[in-house]
């Protein structure tokens, strides 16, 4: 019985959020993502003027007093520190054939977080930090780590951490190619999927500082700059792979594998939107 | 299409009702009933939108069957197909209204 209640609040769930969408204008066909920077930066600042524009990157700590208080306390003994040492360990680890991870990675993988993701002409499709550790891995005949926690966490969370204070600097280059992944990841943000009928703007534009049960839901703008975080909920450090799958599943909708291409392509999107916003990685959340 | 979506909605607040059929439910009824939820089920996956839930009746429904309750096996394979039904319209419907949500 309860699993027919449940079924029929989904329907009414999805019968008020279908019926009460906006009669807005379809939006303009021809992709600009410089004028979509603008208007998405634009939203936010207009939507929380109170909050600084670096301090999106915090997530729902930028949109909460308290929780931003004890945010701070909980970064003198951050939760991901032991994900730094092993990410670290990891990098510099030789592998069987005697080079490691940071061979392949300009500047060793120090400080360069903020050019993940970007668009390889040669592959002919969006390439994440986490895509690159793995092909890395699997181009020395070594396995690829797991894509959403543990070792993968624990190497881009130092890539991140070494990159702290540097603004995003994702590109869209003149490739019709590269132009259809970011317009993929755009058309992926804005779908309703799932039982419940949600996209990923349905929480992170509609409503973030709203709380969704016990949780603060956080601003679009600059959520991936935290990323990989660690996540109290989780008990354990995530890749934005997990954020993505656990986002899809929390809507009931069946997970895509991570790192497919829509998944990447919405990490290139939401990184581009992002662009100068400074990276704060690793996070922690609640 | 504003139409198709109140059906929509109607029939899923009415499918969170359906009670199973009062006439016993055959092996053969279970048969043809998980042959259509399978298929609507694998048409959503092949529109990148499965639902959770749809999955979970497909294999509810597999394992009442296993267990000889063929009514129960029936109902569960009837909520899943209609589930990946409205998975199937909910893609169609949003092939060009996502962006009406979009920011500009």
């Amino acid at each position: 019985m309860r699993r027919f209640s449940g079924l029929a609040m989904a329907g009414l769930a999805i019968a008020v959020a279908v019926l009460s969408a906006p009669p807005a204008a379809m939006a303009a066909d021809t992709p600009n993502p410089p004028a979509d920077l603008k208007a998405f930066q634009k939203f936010f600042k207009d939507k929380f003027p109170k909050v600084k524009f670096e301090d999106f990157v915090n997530g729902p700590y930028s949109m909460d007093e308290g929780l931003y208080k004890q945010w701070k306390e909980k970064e003198e003994f951050p939760p991901y520190e032991f994900a730094l040492d092993l990410g670290k360990e990891l990098m510099a680890k030789p592998f069987k054939n005697g080079k490691t991870l940071a061979d392949c990675f300009p500047n060793k993988g120090i400080g360069i977080r903020q050019d993940y993701p970007h668009f390889d002409a040669k592959q002919g499709k969006v390439i994440t930090l986490e895509l690159a550790v793995n092909q890395c891995l699997e181009a020395n005949g070594e396995q690829p780590y797991s894509y959403v926690k543990d070792e993968m966490a624990a190497v881009t969370a130092y890539m991140a951490y070494t990159s702290r204070g540097k603004v995003f600097d994702v590109k869209i280059p003149d490739d019709p190619r590269a132009l259809a992944a970011y317009e993929n990841g755009k058309r992926y943000f804005y779908t309703r999927r799932g039982q419940l009928n949600f996209s990923c703007a349905t929480c992170h534009v509609q409503s973030p500082g709203e709380r969704i049960r016990a949780e603060v839901l956080a601003p679009a703008l600059g959520i991936l700059n935290a990323m990989p975080i660690y996540r109290s909920e989780w008990s354990g450090m995530g890749t934005t792979s997990r954020r993505f799958t656990s986002c899809n599943s929390q809507v009931r909708g069946v997970p895509l594998k991570p790192q497919d291409e829509e998944y990447r392509d919405l990490e290139y999107y939401l990184s581009y939107v992002s662009n100068g916003l400074p990276i704060s990685g690793p996070g922690a959340r609640p | 299409m504003s139409r198709s979506i109140s059906a929509l909605a109607v029939a899923l607040l009415l499918g969170g009702f359906v009670m199973p059929a009062h006439a016993a439910s055959t092996e053969a009824d279970y048969k043809a009933a998980y042959a259509a939820a399978e298929s609507a089920n694998a048409e959503a996956g092949k529109l990148r939108n499965q639902w959770t839930t749809a999955v979970s009746a497909l294999k509810a429904s597999k394992a009442a069957a296993e267990a000889g309750d063929f009514d129960k096996a029936t109902a569960e394979a009837k909520k899943s197909e209609q589930l990946s039904k409205a998975a199937i319209f909910q893609t169609n419907e949003q092939k060009e209204n996502w962006k009406l949500m979009e920011i500009r």
